[in-house]
């Protein structure tokens, strides 16, 4: 089968083909028993509770896509909030969360906590966004939609943001019960905008406006590259909080003042992406105008090697970014697409590129999480990440769809929660309006 | 007055420090002969000194020559050794190690360089402290005690103690003053990790009086000294963790400077812990055991020695600055205003002892104040100053002006032109392309608010800006400066060009198109 056959030419057969792919991973790593899905394929991994909250929003693209039944949507959804709102929070380190927030990874089976990991004020966000979703899709008068709509409710208004905030003016990073609040917040631009619209607009515990504008005052206006762009180096701080809220032609008063939005900054930090991979400084394989994504995510272990003279040192899973670093050549095919509403032409470009050049790493169509042609494996895209990420899988169907038919943020847009968080931030003007 | 005698007896007699002091060799018999001669007769004056200063570090030797060169009549008073911190425990050791550090690492990345790798690179330790120590004695001999005195400087070697407002016994004397500076700097914050003082430890103040070189290093504190050292030991082959309790290296700096900091120390070999807490210390088996604490998981780590770089406190003690009137805090030091007058109108204060930022540099320019302001009725305001600082990694980490943070706090609007290392050609020729210039200025303005570059010679860099700051050089005066080709520097100047590009707002061009059309 030559590329053009195994690849249609038609974008959107192109892009329904990857999207369903990645929505199989949500139906391939469910538990049924719980509504927990796995953070990534492999073997005795455990779940995340943001792939939940991502795996909560592609339901409702499964539905309307043909994917799935509603009644099937529905179900899965409701065994979710059932988990979430039924299991123990409290200070134990078994609980499955304190102060309505949960932890980051817990056990596909029992649903306790594992890895020792942090109650996650991030991913709860990222659940919470799911939940949010699936409370206003699901509005049918069946009990079953009843009583999804009820959980979703509950389980946001348990929340407790003011806790959140520890001793300090803005959101913490996490919580633990050996060790209590993680001693730092966000600095600088990240993925957080979700988390403080979410906290701020909560009926029972909201952070307070300030803690938002605190936060903001963290904020890097820079021109690199010639492009002046509110920086943040991973590229999927650029795409998260984007996921579920449709930042054109809406501002806060950081992007008043700069006269831009938060949709066209990630347009313009794609962009940057793009041109560092031009650039590529570094020297490293494939990097180029159609090979870009460099975005926290797996890579091929911490080592260093001597490749064709050159000492190269590659990490494992971290937070890579442009273009300060860290750099070790691994590219995320994933967050490459995920630019698709910002920079349609650029994204699809590379994902052409990814199918032409490195069909080997594309098994049925999913993308993996990460490649690295420069350190050498059995093709072309040399080390590729074993299975998949469900943070990956999970952005991948849900910014296709609003690039498709924008229905995620349409359905935020209808979230009372959504709107009142992004108002009180300090967000005017587009639907807002 | 470094306090660092006194300190080193306190340390050795609770076990803290190893008793022995350098190697008594010859360089160091030239160093202690130029900064405290063993047979010095301190001088005799009956009369009213115009200043007497209280240190002879950097701050002390510069106030004095200052004064003695318009006139006055000057005591410089100093307990231990000419230099302060600076030539003795500080810069100049570690500046003079880190760069036969860098040599090293420049051996190992010789094929990068197109250069073979030497065979069998062996470091000798002995020989690159020895040849620390040439050049802390040929830099001792410009401040030597022999070299002020000929200049008209009174120099006594003894202790302080202020007996009055305008009166100090130093030296078996009573010397009478119309005006006075304390200069006695500041000294390594003491550890509160338990079980280290029993296990003994190194600061800055004995660390360049290691004759061997540690197997294994612990480094706690991932400020300034810390990152220094931790890479430069690494480079001598030791194997060296750095533990560091915030989630980067230099809290201080830009994230995207401590992320690049980061990556180098990781490629240098050190071993990283972020978000660390050494909690407690012991021995075992003749080895320092330290329990290291993240995020609630312990780990331990054996090694030979301990290093810590937590910060430095002000030497505020043994003067007797209540009998002065002489306010001060003993974490933040002596209390001054803007023109650096204590809460005794006479007397002044300058350098560490008094200062936030503590810095060679700064000690020096804040001694030039206090005599101006001390001597001549100046009104010289110490918050007038445009104050760089450099940390000397590799690459270096230099700062200058307001961060975004503290601009934004002030409410002003910024925005920031950064140019990469990697799009600079004689960085890139050089094989030094980690790194960044980035400029802050008003947003909308081309007025410079701050500026941090990490680059293989930010230190160098970061004076540029610094003038352009003081000077109020705006981005599109640096644009029409011609900068030598090929520099480093030039990443200055196409940070000033980008900023003209933005000038370009699409009216103009449309008007200059139809101006080229026509």
């Amino acid at each position: 089968m030559t590329v053009a056959e195994q690849f249609p030419q038609s974008d959107e057969e192109l892009l329904d083909r990857f999207q369903r792919a990645a929505f199989g991973y949500f139906l391939d790593q469910f538990n049924s028993q719980n509504g927990l899905v796995a953070d990534t394929s492999r073997v005795g991994a455990p779940a995340s509770i943001a792939v939940v909250g991502f795996a909560l929003s592609c339901y409702p693209v499964g539905v309307e896509r043909g994917w799935m039944s509603r009644a099937d949507a529905a179900a899965r959804t409701l065994v979710t909030l059932r988990f979430f709102w039924n299991g123990v929070q409290s200070e134990h380190p078994d609980a499955i969360g304190y102060k309505g927030f949960y932890y980051h990874f817990l056990d596909m089976k029992t649903g306790k906590r594992v890895w020792q990991s942090e109650v996650s004020l991030i991913d709860t966000s990222l659940l919470l966004a799911g939940v949010l979703t699936a409370s206003v899709y699901f509005c049918e008068d069946t009990p079953g939609e009843t009583e999804i709509r009820e959980r979703a409710e509950a389980i946001y208004r348990r929340v407790d943001w003011q806790w959140a905030r520890g001793s300090a003016s803005t959101a913490r990073q996490g919580w633990k019960p050996e060790s209590g609040f993680i001693h730092y917040g966000w600095d600088g631009y990240d993925e957080a905008i979700i988390l403080y619209v979410l906290g701020l607009a909560s009926p029972t515990h909201p952070l307070p406006e300030n803690s938002y504008i605190n936060w903001t005052a963290t904020y890097q206006w820079e021109n690199i590259y010639d492009y002046e762009f509110l920086y943040a180096g991973p590229l999927f701080i650029h795409h998260y909080s984007q996921t579920w809220i449709d930042f054109a032609g809406i501002r806060d008063r950081f992007m008043r003042e700069k006269k831009s939005d938060y949709f066209e900054n990630s347009r313009r930090a794609t962009y940057v992406q793009r041109e560092y991979a031009r650039r590529n400084p570094y020297g490293f394989e494939g990097y180029g105008k159609d090979c870009w994504g460099i975005t926290a995510n797996d890579g091929p272990g911490f080592k260093t090697l001597k490749i064709d003279g050159r000492e190269r040192r590659f990490l494992g899973y971290a937070a890579r970014g442009v273009p300060f670093g860290p750099d070790d050549g691994t590219i995320d095919p994933c967050a490459a697409l995920s630019s698709l509403p910002f920079t349609p032409e650029l994204a699809l470009s590379a994902l052409r590129h990814f199918c032409a050049r490195y069909p080997e790493m594309i098994q049925g169509s999913r993308l993996p999480s990460a490649f690295n042609p420069t350190l050498p494996g059995a093709g072309p895209s040399g080390w590729v990440s074993e299975g998949y990420f469900g943070l990956d899988q999970g952005v991948l169907v849900l910014m296709i769809e609003n690039y498709r038919s924008g229905l995620i943020w349409k359905l935020m847009q209808r979230c009372p929660y959504a709107g009142n968080g992004l108002r009180r931030a300090g967000f005017k003007g587009g639907w807002l309006s | 007055m470094t306090n660092r005698s006194a300190q080193q007896v306190h340390a050795v007699q609770h076990g803290e420090l190893p008793p022995s002091g350098p190697p008594d060799d010859p360089f160091h018999c030239a160093l202690i002969d130029n900064v405290h001669p063993p047979a010095w007769h301190n001088p005799k004056f009956a009369g009213k000194y115009n200043l007497v200063v209280i240190g002879a570090g950097p701050a002390g030797v510069t106030a004095a020559r200052e004064a003695v060169a318009l006139g006055a009549k000057v005591a410089l008073i100093e307990h231990d050794l000419i230099g302060g911190d600076r030539l003795n425990v500080g810069c100049v050791p570690s500046k003079a190690i880190i760069r036969t550090g860098r040599l090293y690492a420049e051996m190992r990345d010789a094929e990068n360089f197109g250069a073979q790798v030497p065979d069998n690179i062996c470091i000798g330790f002995s020989t690159v402290m020895e040849r620390m120590r040439r050049i802390q004695a040929r830099l001792s001999r410009a401040s030597a005690a022999r070299r002020l005195s000929e200049v008209g400087i009174d120099v006594y070697f003894s202790e302080a103690r202020f007996t009055g407002t305008d009166t100090i016994a130093a030296g078996g004397e009573l010397l009478r003053f119309r005006k006075a500076l304390i200069a006695t700097g500041a000294r390594p914050l003491t550890s509160r990790i338990p079980g280290l003082a029993a296990a003994g430890y190194l600061t800055n103040e004995n660390v360049f009086n290691l004759t061997e070189c540690p197997r294994r290093l612990l480094v706690v504190g991932g400020g300034p000294l810390g990152c220094e050292l931790a890479q430069a030991f690494c480079r001598f082959g030791s194997h060296v963790i750095i533990a560091q309790d915030d989630p980067t290296f230099l809290p201080n700096e830009e994230r995207d400077a401590a992320q690049i900091l980061s990556d180098a120390l990781a490629r240098d070999g050190v071993e990283i812990h972020l978000n660390t807490e050494v909690v407690a210390v012991r021995m075992k088996a003749g080895q320092k055991v330290a329990e290291l604490v993240s995020g609630g998981n312990k780990i331990s780590v054996s090694v030979d020695e301990i290093l810590t770089g937590i910060g430095r406190t002000p030497n505020v003690e043994r003067m007797n600055l209540e009998a002065a009137g002489v306010q001060y805090d003993i974490h933040t030091g002596i209390l001054v205003n803007d023109f650096l007058q204590t809460t005794n109108a006479r007397i002044y204060a300058a350098g560490d002892v008094c200062l936030k930022h503590k810095f060679t540099h700064t000690a020096d320019a804040s001694a030039r104040i206090a005599v101006q302001n001390a001597l001549f009725l100046g009104r010289k305001r110490l918050s007038a100053l445009t104050i760089p600082w450099c940390t000397y990694t590799d690459p270096e980490i230099a700062h200058v002006g307001l961060y975004v943070r503290e601009a934004r706090q002030k409410g002003i609007p910024v925005k920031t032109f950064t140019i990469l290392m990697h799009d600079v050609d004689r960085a890139v020729t050089d094989g030094e392309e980690d790194g960044f210039v980035k400029i802050h200025v008003r947003d909308g303005t081309d007025r410079i608010l701050g500026a941090t570059v990490v680059a293989c010679h930010a230190g160098e860099m970061i004076n540029g800006l610094s003038l352009a700051i003081d000077a109020r050089i705006g981005l599109r005066a640096l644009a029409q400066v011609i900068h030598t080709y090929p520099t480093q520097a030039e990443a200055i100047k196409m940070a000033a060009d980008a900023y003209t590009r933005t000038r370009l707002t699409p009216t103009l061009k449309s008007l200059t198109r139809r101006w080229l059309a026509w």
